[in-house]
């Protein structure tokens, strides 16, 4: 072994060592604690380490750990990391209009780490986000839920821990205008749902022909990637994202769902306030879009900022996305802001950036609120969440300052200017139409 | 059918009640509108704000302004109250009431394809004061509208001044706005010609030689030698006589310098319109000593304005450069944005309030040229105001009462 190589063996062992090691607790103190889940915390005090919130509290009921750092936030607020239940940042793709339906697809062997909306995100105090293959499919691909951290390769961002074996995201999927077109693609809304039906039916005989195999590799259906990606749609493990806007759309999305028992959460839903009711009896997440004013779209002429606070008002779940670059990571606190300005309560508003969100995705255990155990994933506001003057100070991924807006090098990310985002497809995108 | 009818029924009613339903359809008809609106804090945008302030207008226009301790609300006006009261919004550029709600062809009017240069088009014969954006603009709180054809063709049409009130367009029409140019990536994706800069710069500097040449050739004593009428040579003998201003969309710095060049080459007047990247050719802006109509702060940052920032308004304001905020123009969803969301977001990145507050009032109307009629609260100016449950820019802030030339337009908190 030549020394060289020796020296860097000595090196890895170091690394390896120190990552394996306790790190020393952070201790956040002074500032106005939003856990989300619980009550507001005046002069609070949140404990990290090794990623994890290890204690949250007032400063009088939480103790400050030997060896911590400690560092007073007084007048700041922080609040959980927010989640994005649907964004398009990435650069990624899905689909590609070959077919109306391509469950197979994953966004993930398309996604570029290195995208500069990635700290676009951060800049708005994003730090999970469920990014979407677009809608101009009935079924576009798989959608990736990712952690935004520093990251070589797209494994580095993952939830999940093994692309090949686990559930990595949810199932992208579309109805209304967006996906209807020439052929394969279909004319109209009634054929949009005939299609998906009838590949849905042939999920189910895969799904049995699975049941009656007993194991028997002998007796296994051969390998069908759509089918498979289906068959977890049909028990539940992975989740249908469904852009629809247009009430009766809605409607059909709920009447799919039922019929064969797969778990879905509306997005945009633009006429929500119109079937609230439905959506709330329906037991159905919707994840909903802020548009500053009507139109653009014939199908989201009729959009509220008071959708919000209808689903609220029904009893349903609700969360805001940012579905960037339709509206801006960087502004993604506004959203929730609008509900407020239109009738939704403070409460069910930050909630509606964060712990619903988590739960639309099947994360809540582990992101969306601050409580001991779950990733210390958290945003250090300059003000109240809900002011156009409050700035993200600092953004947290698991314990990592991942944007800081004193460093000029970061503050870029969230005022723009030259050279900052370079050409990003998915604003492109936007700008023909995609979404 | 029906009218037929309640002719009838007019008819079967003694001539008593007829004279009387004369006389009650005749006093509302006489009677002058007087509205007073009364807020915590009144921005008029000419002087110092005036806290627990009042504004009276009579008719349309404004007929005083002061704090209520010594402006007295005369019986029989009608009183709106609010946090704050700022004068009627004006919206610096925008292509509503040309580009409709529904984003369908019908309903798209603001740029034509044909040929990239028709500085002929006229935005009165296109511009539909009903659009249901123009309402939707207008119980937000916008009142003044600088509207008409958009960016996208080296000259696309001319603009008009509006007020976002009127059942047609000549009720609503208060200025006739300018030319429309554009240089940029946005011409070369709608037409196959002219596909890079310097030949849009080329196409330009030829068709303004042509109105040279036209403008000398009409001025012949000899009528026969005169050139027969030409609406395109029309507008831009205007628009180099100074007659008519060039709104001049330019994204890019080496797009913003063209349009600089060529304002010198042929003396028009002109102002700068987007200029997302302004901060870089700030001296030559200053220079040039033209106003800037600023994208809105939100735009995306893709394609052209992919180096915009939050933060040029602050930048502009602390070079000393005129500017306003716009809506811009959107192709997609949403079909318009706001000037309140978009100066908000400019207030919350290195400019003031009342700074913010005068780049979507008084000063797009200097700049416009309408600031005797709008923009500010003054004795005399039009009673254009709006009334705020809190901090205008905060998002949850709404508009509750919006006054257009006395008319109480509006009164539901949005």
């Amino acid at each position: 072994m030549s020394s060289r190589i020796l020296k860097l063996f000595t090196l890895s062992l170091c690394i390896l060592a120190t990552a394996g090691a306790q790190e020393a607790p952070l201790v956040f103190e002074g500032a106005l604690i939003y856990p989300v889940e619980g009550e507001p915390i005046p002069n609070g005090r949140l404990v990290v380490q090794n990623g994890k919130v290890l204690a949250i509290g007032a400063t009088a009921d939480v103790a400050v750990p030997p060896n911590a750092v400690v560092r007073n936030v007084q007048g700041k607020v922080i609040i959980p990391g927010l989640v994005d239940t649907h964004s398009h940042i990435g650069d990624g793709s899905g689909g590609d209009r070959s077919a109306s339906m391509h469950p197979e697809v994953r966004i993930l062997d398309a996604i570029d780490v290195r995208s500069k909306s990635f700290k676009k995100a951060l800049a708005g105090g994003i730090t999970t986000v469920n990014v979407m293959p677009g809608s101009r499919h009935l079924m576009s691909g798989q959608t990736a839920y990712l952690k935004i951290r520093q990251a070589n390769t797209i494994n580095d961002m993952l939830f999940c821990r093994d692309p090949l074996n686990d559930i990595c995201g949810g199932m992208k999927m579309a109805n209304g205008t967006n996906s209807i077109g020439e052929k394969p693609f279909p004319g109209t809304r009634a054929k949009s749902a005939a299609l998906v039906r009838q590949l849905f039916l042939k999920a189910q005989e895969y799904q049995s022909k699975i049941a009656a195999a007993q194991g028997n590799p002998e007796k296994m259906p051969k390998r069908d990637l759509e089918m498979e990606a289906l068959v977890q749609v049909l028990e539940g493990k992975r989740i249908v994202h469904h852009h629809t806007h247009r009430h009766d759309d809605i409607l059909t999305v709920l009447r799919l769902a039922k019929e064969f028992g797969f778990r879905v959460v509306l997005h945009h839903v633009s006429e929500a306030w119109k079937v609230a009711k439905e959506i709330a009896v329906a037991g159905v997440g919707s994840s909903i879009i802020v548009l500053d004013a009507p139109g653009g779209k014939l199908e989201a002429t009729d959009i509220r900022y008071e959708n919000g606070a209808e689903l609220e008002k029904a009893g349903a779940l609700v969360a805001y996305h940012t579905d960037d670059g339709i509206t801006d990571s960087r502004l993604f606190l506004r959203s929730a802001a609008f509900g407020v300005r239109a009738g939704m309560s403070r409460t069910k508003a930050l909630e509606a950036l964060t712990i619903s969100g988590a739960k639309m995705l099947d994360l809540h255990d582990r992101v969306g609120s601050l409580k001991p155990g779950k990733d210390a994933d958290f945003v250090i506001l300059s003000g109240d969440p809900f002011s156009v003057y409050t700035h993200v100070e600092e953004t947290w991924v698991e314990g990592r300052k991942m944007f800081d807006r004193s460093n000029p090098e970061d503050k870029k990310y969230a005022v723009g200017g030259y050279d900052v985002f370079r050409r990003d497809a998915h604003l492109d995108a936007c700008e023909g139409g995609v979404e | 059918m029906k009218r037929g009818l309640h002719c009838c029924a007019y008819r079967i009613l003694g001539a008593q009640t007829r004279l009387l339903i004369l006389v009650l359809l005749f006093i509302p008809a006489r009677s002058i509108p007087q509205v007073a609106i009364r807020g915590e804090m009144v921005y008029t945008m000419s002087g110092a704000p005036i806290q627990d302030g009042v504004v009276l207008i009579q008719g349309a226009k404004i007929q005083r302004v002061g704090a209520a301790s010594q402006v007295r609300i005369p019986s029989g006006y009608k009183v709106l109250t609010g946090k704050v009261v700022t004068p009627g919004l004006v919206d610096a550029h925008s292509v509503v009431g040309l580009a409709g709600m529904l984003n369908q062809p019908h309903d798209q009017m603001q740029l034509e394809k044909s040929d990239p240069l028709q500085p002929e088009l006229r935005a009165i014969d296109a511009y539909n004061a009903r659009e249901p954006l123009v309402e939707w603009l207008r119980t937000m709180g916008v009142t003044t509208l600088h509207t008409g054809h958009g960016p996208g063709a080296l000259a696309s049409g001319t603009t008009i001044v509006v007020k976002t009130l009127g059942n047609t367009v000549n009720e609503a029409l208060i200025d006739s706005g300018m030319v429309a140019f554009t240089l940029g990536e946005s011409v070369s994706q709608n037409f196959r010609s002219p596909a890079t800069s310097a030949k849009a710069v080329a196409l330009i500097r030829t068709e303004f030689l042509k109105a040279q040449d036209y403008v000398k050739r009409k001025g012949n004593k000899d009528p026969e030698k005169r050139p027969s009428p030409d609406l395109k040579m029309e507008m831009l003998a205007r628009v180099l006589s100074g007659q008519a201003k060039v709104l001049f969309t330019a994204q890019k710095a080496t797009d913003i310098l063209s349009a600089l060049r060529l304002a010198k080459e042929f003396g028009f007047k002109m102002v700068l319109d987007g200029a997302a990247e302004a901060q870089l050719v700030l001296d030559e802006i200053k220079k040039a000593q033209v106003p800037v109509i600023l994208h809105p702060t939100m735009v995306r940052p893709s394609g052209e304005t992919r180096n915009a920032s939050f933060e040029t308004a602050s930048v502009l304001k602390k070079a000393g450069i005129p500017f306003a905020i716009q809506s811009g123009y959107e192709g997609y969803v949403p079909k318009t944005r706001h000037i309140l969301f978009e100066a908000a977001v400019a207030a919350a990145n290195g400019l003031a309030f009342e700074q913010a507050l005068s780049a979507i009032t008084i000063d797009a109307a200097r700049i416009l040229g309408v600031d005797r009629r709008v923009g500010s609260l003054e004795v005399g100016k039009d009673g254009d105001v709006v009334v705020f449950d809190g901090d205008p820019f905060e998002y949850t802030s709404r508009v509750c009462g919006v006054v257009i030339n006395g008319q109480v337009v509006s009164e539901t908190c949005r």
